[in-house]
């Protein structure tokens, strides 16, 4: 690896440096603000999010990387960060008055969040062991502090310290298999390395590297076996948060998870497509089952989002370029319904009320009917009932998997969405036809009802005119090295 | 006496790395774990300097700067955790913690 950066790498990163100086700008302006005053600090958190979104654009059709292969600026790096980008966006949204009614100080929350996205960037672009890792830490960090953030709660201490040690556990068995990774390869460059694995196919160290990898991003992406963490701290951590990690984290998994398999190691994509497809349906089946048996509704939506990770996998167990699209597509589209589920849990939670329980959803109709519809739809998203953004996503998904030559996986999968609807079809149950109500009136703040509103217009319109999110998919899809269909596992 | 070779090093990690992931399981204190993530951690160190030292390339090496940083960050905020926990608890048994079902 040649050393020294150019000026021009600075230029490509302009994103993340406009990023890190919000970050900064919020960090300052809470201390130099008034305490009564704290409440702005969302309006920054947003202009800082906008700003690095806007300054986006000018890299919509690049494809370079920079800093000697450190970070890829391409069109699948763009597609992951305008995921995360509008994911932090409405997760500062339903912060406001959730930080409210508990009481949180609102200065280092957005703070984190912001570094938190910042990691998930860095994770998207990093085609280099260093850079992903360096990104996870960023992102993983931010969040163990994050899920303990309501320090008088024991649920969100508890929450913290479960997710810190399984994640710093989980890390040391990722970066272990990193380790072997480089030194079977001699280099730290993710395309560099892929050349030099051809041939290796058999090498047991190789494969032994496959596994400890496929296990460490197996824990973040909460797949069965490495699940056990996910109730808990979704349970646990402040409702937002839940969301926020939900889907920021699950998506910049994906997003590593593309970068180390499909571009580093095509060479071995017969043993990793095996472990993903054992993996895929063990979290398929094992995240609806548990999720029916669930009365709390945070605790159901962690094991519906475990169950979601495993339809996601069937993308990258077919690896084509179709396969990748679908992931792409469904990490965006479930983003969208699972981040307006939990801002409808934000807006139950009142001072009397806790509002995570399915009782609580009680009687909802009457009194927040556009509250109860948005749940509606969600939960219909969720279970891939048509006309939503779910189901096209779920169609993607199997229809790769059925391209590909995995039928028994696509038949799984709809067997598994079949099972999930009874337990999202419940909430409805309880919102439409249960009478008793419970606390005070749940009323809809404006940032709330923004939050609702574009989720409820996002499920609604990628479900009706799903075309243009295909393109664009496809078309980020395409810079990511594809792994050739002949060394499909059939 | 014959210098090491990388075979011993690779072992002799692996060995390591055994040696805390069975601590995480085997201890009941917090802060035992975390030193046994630790230990798993510098693990990962010694294959990563051994690879480098035995590729000739400083790769390996850099590494382990990114890796012993970020593991003084996590041990930084993962004691923060604990004693905002302890503070609740006075125990630092993970079976004690049952305010979520684990």
């Amino acid at each position: 690896m040649p050393a020294g950066i150019s000026t021009s790498d600075f230029y490509y990163i302009l994103p993340e440096l406009v990023l890190t100086a919000g970050a900064l700008v919020v960090l300052i302006a809470d201390v130099l603000l008034p305490k009564d005053r704290r409440a702005a600090l969302s309006w920054v958190t947003l202009i800082a999010l906008g700003a690095t979104l806007a300054s986006l654009a000018p890299f919509a059709s690049t494809r370079v990387e920079i800093a000697h292969g450190l970070i890829a600026v391409d069109r699948f790096a763009l597609f992951f960060k305008i995921l995360f980008l509008v994911a932090a966006a409405i997760t500062v949204l339903m912060s406001v008055r959730y930080l409210e009614v508990e009481g949180a100080s609102p200065g280092e929350y957005y703070f984190l969040i912001l570094c938190a996205t910042l990691g998930m960037m860095i994770m998207a672009g990093g085609i280099d062991l260093v850079t992903i890792f360096i990104g996870l830490e960023t992102m993983a960090v931010s969040f163990y502090i994050l899920a303990g953030f309501i320090k008088p709660s024991q649920r969100s201490n508890e929450a913290a310290v479960k997710y810190f040690l399984l994640g710093a556990f989980s890390l040391g068995i990722l970066l272990y298999g990193m380790s072997l990774m480089y030194g079977l390869s001699g280099t730290t460059n993710l395309r560099v390395m892929a050349t030099r694995f051809a041939g290796q196919e058999q090498n047991p160290l190789l494969v032994l590297a496959v596994i400890l990898v496929v296990a460490g991003v197996g824990f973040k992406i909460a797949a069965v076996p490495f699940h056990m963490w996910a109730p808990d701290v979704y349970e646990g951590a402040p409702t937002p948060i839940t969301a926020f990690l939900s889907v920021g984290s699950k998506a910049a998994s994906f997003a590593m998870l593309l970068r180390i398999f499909v571009e580093g190691l095509p060479a071995m994509s017969g043993d990793w497509r095996l472990l993903f497809y054992v993996l895929s349906i063990v979290t398929m089946t094992v995240g609806n089952f548990a999720a029916v048996t669930q009365s709390n509704l945070k605790r159901m939506l962690a094991y519906s989002s475990i169950a979601h990770a495993g339809y996601v996998l069937i993308g990258v167990v077919a690896g084509t370029a179709r396969g990748v699209t679908a992931t792409l597509i469904y990490l965006l589209v479930y983003s969208f319904m699972q981040l307006g589920a939990f801002a409808v849990i934000v807006l139950l939670r009142r001072e009397d009320v806790v509002g995570d329980e399915l009782k609580d959803f009680s009687g909802l109709h009457v009194r927040n009917p556009f509250a109860a519809f948005a749940m509606l739809l969600f939960m219909l998203s969720l279970g891939g009932i048509p006309p939503t953004a779910g189901f096209m996503g779920k169609f993607w998904l199997f229809s790769s998997a059925i391209d590909a030559g995995y039928y028994w996986l696509a038949v799984i999968g709809v067997l598994n969405s079949a099972v999930s609807l009874y337990y999202y079809v419940r909430v409805v149950v309880f919102m439409y036809l249960k009478k008793e109500t419970i606390g005070s009136e749940p009323k809809a703040t404006p940032a709330l009802a923004v939050t609702l509103a574009i989720a409820v217009a996002a499920t609604l319109i990628l479900g009706v005119y799903p075309r243009l999110l295909f393109e664009v998919a496809e078309a980020s899809a395409r810079t990511l090295g594809m792994v050739p269909i002949t060394t499909a596992l059939r | 006496m014959p210098a090491p070779s990388l075979g011993d090093y690779l072992a002799l990690s692996a060995v390591l790395f055994a040696i805390g992931a069975a601590g995480v399981f085997v201890r009941r204190n917090l802060i035992t774990i975390l030193l046994s993530i630790e230990i798993m951690l510098n693990a990962v160190n010694l294959t990563f300097v051994a690879f480098g030292r035995a590729l000739g390339s400083a790769d390996g090496q850099i590494i382990v700067f990114f890796v012993m940083t970020v593991a003084a960050a996590e041990a930084a905020v993962g004691l923060a955790i604990v004693i905002t926990l302890f503070r609740h608890r006075e125990s630092l048994n993970p079976d004690s913690f049952t305010a979520l079902k684990w």
